[in-house]
């Protein structure tokens, strides 16, 4: 799964959306409540590998699905905010759970246009 | 897969390298036809592995090999600690000790008539499943670090299980130097209110008749006879497994770093085995395993509690448990002489030969039962680990039928609820909280069962004892 966006930070909130969709429509999902997120690393790839796995973290704990996401970076630091809602098995008809994002196809790159992309196989 | 590259050994057994900087051979257990219908990216994952420092005797692929993280699903390596062996987060897979089980119910087919349905209502009702499905158990710390360290034992001392169901587990059902200090606090926390519950995507818990025997004397022994109802349940270690795997891999990256690893594919981040890297993940991935043998006896003790309610005449014994995401310390004999090594299986099961003194005594003299999964609407087999075998694989079979293709054309080419009518005529009753995920399980995505079964019976690793066919079906 990919995000794309013409900035880091909407490559991200873009690639996190890709994440919802493999469990669910993120369409049917409710932006009823906000989960504030927090990760680090040393450079691009490493972050939105934390970032993937730590939205995969609030999804396992809190029962949630989140149906739109907002990223700001700031020198290897990223701070998130995660829109949703409890997990409704009838109406989300969630399909899988996602276990961990991978390494395997793991990329962050600018194009020549300016424009982010962020991808990553994630395992279900 | 370019059939060309690799030097044909016997009729299943086919041979690459080494080349280059591999220190040992790749060794690929299959028919032509399933090593021709193998990704190309196989041979390059198992390739990548010889590379690695430590590594010894072979890499070998079972006839279920496809391409995964880093290693290949069906991927055997042994690492000796002696010779700067490393270990590996990515040889295990994210869902560590996820396995199967099985269990007999001395009941008959007959016994099912006219009560499938409400049968498969029931587990379904009964057994938490797919994704938000939360079980009835909510462990402290105490509990949860108890439970790392016990495993199933602590699920029959909790209550959940008969103390005979632990001599037919891997290990007794308890994994020895499971070290719960060394998981983090979030792995704990998203194993919290998961034990007992089955998960979802290839989970499944399935009643299941014993369709042929092939084996009468093993059969017997393990309690199958043709025409029997049985139940096979197979899970894993669910969010804490994910979580140590996810964990380690970006801390191993790091590790394998420091020690002048060269790794040619990120995913095989490793650290060697003596390393407090290497240490602290094996004592992490022990106690992963000590849940997913917790996990899998909860999910007996609910299956029991349905079958006494539908079925009070119903008595479940386990005939085995095997897990099939692993990494584990074992004597070989390699190059004529007996070594101590780290032996992942990744999507591989453990298959020893008869004789060996970690099989039960009951069933010592017939060779390890090996729990072949299955599809939905095909079947599972029950095999026993073949004399030999230790030479050819380490002591090891194939796990499944093995992926044939991904879950996002497995959607475009089934509808769930077609499918689970389609099943449903042919006496499958499939229950599932998601019709989604039905068709992204749909048996035909799979690859054909029966075919990687005669691969690993003519290969030398295991032989077949019994097959069986799927009557109730319940799908995370």
């Amino acid at each position: 799964m990919f995000g794309t966006g013409p900035t880091l930070e909407a490559a991200f909130e873009q690639a996190a959306v890709a994440l919802t969709a493999i469990v669910c429509e993120p369409h049917r999902v409710r932006l009823r409540d906000r989960v504030a997120v927090h990760c680090a690393a040393p450079e691009n790839e490493l972050l939105f590998y934390e970032w993937l796995n730590t939205v995969i973290f609030e999804m396992a704990t809190r029962e949630m699905l989140f149906g739109r996401y907002q990223v700001q970076i700031h020198q290897g630091r990223l701070s998130g905010t995660l829109l949703g809602e409890p997990v409704d098995p009838r109406r989300h008809q969630p399909a899988v759970e996602p276990k961990g994002a991978t390494f395997t196809g793991l990329e962050v790159r600018q194009d020549a246009r300016g424009c982010w992309r962020a991808q990553c196989i994630i395992d279900v | 897969m370019d059939i060309r590259q690799l030097q044909q050994i016997d009729e299943t057994t086919w041979k690459y390298g080494p080349t280059d900087s591999m220190h040992v051979p790749v060794i690929l257990y299959a028919e032509r036809a399933l090593i021709e219908s193998m990704d190309q990216k196989v041979l390059e994952q198992a390739s990548n592995v010889a590379v690695l420092p430590g590594v010894v005797d072979a890499v070998y692929v079972m006839p279920d090999g496809h391409w995964g993280y880093g290693f290949p699903i069906g991927g055997v390596a042994a690492f000796d600690p002696d010779r700067d062996g490393v270990v590996s987060a990515g040889g295990v897979g994210f869902d560590i000790s996820c396995g199967v089980r099985t269990l007999t119910t001395g009941l008959r087919l007959d016994d099912l008539e006219g009560r499938r349905e409400r049968l498969a209502d029931a587990l379904f009702a009964h057994i938490p499943a797919g994704v938000g499905s939360r079980g009835q158990i909510r462990l402290d710390d105490e509990e949860m670090d108890a439970m790392l360290r016990g495993g199933a034992q602590w699920a029959v001392d909790m209550g959940w299980g008969e103390p005979a169901d632990l001599a037919h587990i891997e290990e007794r059902g308890r994994m020895e130097g499971a070290r719960p200090d060394y998981i983090s606090a979030r792995a704990k926390e998203r194993q919290r209110r998961e034990m007992g519950t089955l998960g979802s995507g290839n989970h499944y818990l399935e009643v299941q008749v014993v369709d042929v025997v092939y084996e009468t004397r093993i059969a017997e022994r393990f309690g199958l006879h043709e025409g029997d109802v049985v139940v096979s349940i197979h899970s894993g270690s669910r969010g804490l497994g994910h979580q140590i795997g996810t964990e380690a891999l970006a801390e191993m990256l790091l590790a394998a770093k420091a020690y002048g690893i060269q790794l040619p594919d990120r995913e095989l981040a490793c650290a060697p085995i003596a390393s407090e890297t290497g240490q602290r993940y094996l004592g992490a991935m022990r106690a992963a395993i000590n849940c997913a043998l917790a996990n899998r006896q909860i999910l007996t003790h609910l299956t029991r509690e349905v079958f006494a309610d539908q079925f009070p005449q119903a008595r479940m014994e386990l005939v085995y448990d095997v897990s099939h995401n692993t990494c584990k310390e074992e004597p070989h004999t390699v190059d004529g002489e007996q070594r101590r090594l780290y032996v992942h299986r990744k999507g591989a099961t453990r298959a020893f030969a008869p004789g060996h003194p970690d099989i039960p005594s009951e069933y010592r003299d017939l060779g390890q039962p090996v729990l072949i999964g299955g599809t939905m609407g095909t079947a599972s087999y029950v095999l026993a680990g073949c004399a030999g075998n230790e030479r050819r694989s380490l002591s090891s079979a194939c796990h499944g039928a093995g992926r044939a293709m991904s879950r996002r054309q497995a959607t475009r080419q089934w509808k769930g609820s077609a499918l689970i009518r389609e099943l449903e005529s042919e006496g499958v009753y499939v229950r599932s909280p998601s019709a989604r995920g039905v068709a992204e399980e749909a048996p035909g995505a799979y690859k054909d069962v029966h075919a990687v079964v005669e691969s690993a019976e003519r290969a030398g690793l295991a032989r077949k004892v019994a097959r069986m066919r799927p009557v109730v079906c319940i799908k995370g």
